[in-house]
């Protein structure tokens, strides 16, 4: 059941800072409480509760993601069911002769992948957006580009990992060998992340702007051609009997790129989103 | 505040101004126009007249002279878009975000050109409209990259945030054309679809050459003078409650 507005765990897991001024005796209970004083109230055990802020605070924005996201179930599973269904039409159309579908699991599985990411994209932000909790992110102690990659996170462990652990089920469907099924798990691992690092690029510029849900593809997709062609070459390489090692070490490179770079374009499209 | 430094800024970013880019905009346009005419017809000239009948392709090659420059200019002005982006979310500046509106269009109206007639060159040469070719491919996903940016522009109401995320979006996209680029290369090298190699082309005679480049001039020239004029519009769009617009003696006439 979806709790009200007033209950979404907010400002209470970041430590915003109206709500951080709560006395410090709470502090010694909720270690993911940040210190809401300036640096110089606590030079002793408060630079302790300070340190390790950064990573407190990106396991509490991924926990209250994925909180979220437990009430309200039928967003992450009205992605995954999209997922199967738009993989279960496709033999419809083409036909149900197997060598054929063997050729083309690896692309359909990766482009379906693409279309679940991206329909789950605007979950990401909008929500946060609309009741305001995005702009208590952006003005507290913790960088934004931190929260936004536990934001990111949590979006992937909602998207991309459901995806990956299903894959293998549908690759059946297809024929798929079991030594293709864990190359398709192992890209779908490595590359939805990077699915959800450009799409939260996507997100946060189509951020409360109308048409925002097509628009978002029309961004994003584009961007998203590198990881399906190596996604879906993986499990392609490994049919063909060669290695699939190569398409994933450049999936892996995607993924290091897209880590370092996505946050931070990111937070500056939420920046300018907010304004 | 270092006056000296400040004036040398004020020469530098002068021109940044709207309200004093929109004149010098205005004289600088009938000589880009005058110049895309004169490289335009020596092209063209030079294209159909006095370059020779290829020896493999016949008189259908002739389509490079339009095809190539189009090509080129696709992925030149979304590097000059993706300049004018970083320019204006680094300084701030509202003419840069104008600048990079005004060129998208020019831009999907060259990466278009080029995906149509590398179409019609490709139905005669290779018997087919499209090959899943590395620069088809590329081609294509630029001109998706232009689509989106003008989409988002178009979507959002407030002009200074829309020039803030096409500028995110163009930089972003400016970082990926090499990526795409390479995968779809790779992919493609992969797959061996097309047999047609477009790199080994023969080396290619003098005065080809020569149309080749002054068409690129033209169409380059013409982009300028295209997105000038498109820029003086969104100036005018845009300042439209300033005092200086009403001024303006084609604005009270």
């Amino acid at each position: 059941m979806s709790a009200p507005a007033g209950q979404r765990p907010a400002g209470s897991t970041l430590g915003v800072p109206q709500e951080g001024a709560a006395n410090s005796t709470e502090r010694a209970q909720s270690a993911n409480t940040r210190h809401p004083l300036p640096r110089e109230g606590g030079r002793g055990d408060g630079g302790l509760a300070n340190e390790p802020s950064l990573l407190a605070a990106l396991s509490a924005v991924i926990r209250r993601d994925l909180l979220l996201a437990m009430r309200r179930k039928s967003d992450v599973l009205t992605t995954l069911f999209f997922f199967i269904i738009v993989v279960s039409l496709f033999p419809l159309g083409i036909g149900p002769e197997m060598a054929m579908l063997r050729q083309i699991a690896p692309g359909v599985l990766w482009v379906a992948a693409l279309l679940a990411t991206m329909l789950s994209l605007n979950r990401l932000f909008a929500a946060d957006h609309a009741d305001g909790t995005l702009e208590q992110m952006a003005l507290s102690a913790v960088p934004l580009g931190v929260l936004v990659t536990g934001k990111v996170i949590a979006h992937w462990l909602l998207s991309g990992l459901p995806l990956a652990l299903l894959a293998p089920v549908l690759g059946l469907q297809f024929d798929l060998a079991s030594g293709s099924l864990a190359v398709l798990v192992v890209s779908l691992l490595i590359g939805t992340p990077v699915l959800s690092l450009i799409g939260a690029v996507g997100a946060a510029l189509t951020l409360g702007v109308r048409g925002g849900g097509v628009l978002v593809s029309l961004l994003v997709l584009p961007l998203y051609v590198p990881v399906l062609i190596f996604g879906a070459g993986a499990v392609e390489a490994d049919l063909t009997g060669l290695g699939a090692t190569a398409h994933l070490s450049l999936l892996a490179a995607f993924l290091a790129l897209a880590a370092f770079f996505g946050p931070w374009a990111t937070t500056v499209a939420l920046r300018i989103a907010l304004e | 505040m270092n006056t000296r430094l400040s004036t040398r800024l004020s020469n530098w970013f002068g021109y940044a101004s709207p309200a004093t880019f929109y004149p010098l905009a205005g004289k600088m346009i009938p000589w880009f126009w005058a110049l895309a005419a004169v490289f335009g017809i020596l092209g063209l000239y030079i294209s159909f007249f006095v370059a020779p009948t290829d020896a493999q392709q016949g008189e259908g090659y002739r389509i490079i002279f339009i095809h190539v420059p189009a090509s080129w200019m696709s992925m030149f002005i979304y590097l000059v878009m993706a300049f004018w982006a970083a320019l204006g979310l680094g300084f701030n500046t509202r003419l840069s975000g104008m600048m990079a509106t005004s060129l998208a269009p020019t831009g999907a109206l060259m990466a278009f050109l080029s995906l149509w007639t590398g179409a019609l060159w490709g139905k005669p040469m290779w018997g087919t409209w499209w090959v899943w070719d590395a620069r088809l491919t590329s081609e294509l996903i630029l001109f998706f990259l232009y689509i989106g940016f003008i989409a988002l522009q178009s979507a959002i109401d407030d002009p200074r945030r829309a020039d803030k995320a096409g500028a995110v979006l163009a930089l972003v996209g400016v970082v990926n054309i090499p990526i795409i680029y390479f995968s779809v290369k790779w992919w493609n090298t992969l797959h061996q679809g097309a047999s047609v190699s477009l790199t080994r082309s023969p080396s290619m005679a003098q005065t080809m050459l020569l149309g080749m480049l002054l068409m690129a001039l033209a169409f380059w020239m013409y982009a300028i003078a295209v997105s000038l004029t498109r820029v003086r519009a969104i100036i005018l769009e845009r300042e439209r409650h300033a005092g200086w617009v009403e001024e303006l003696s084609e604005v009270q006439s």
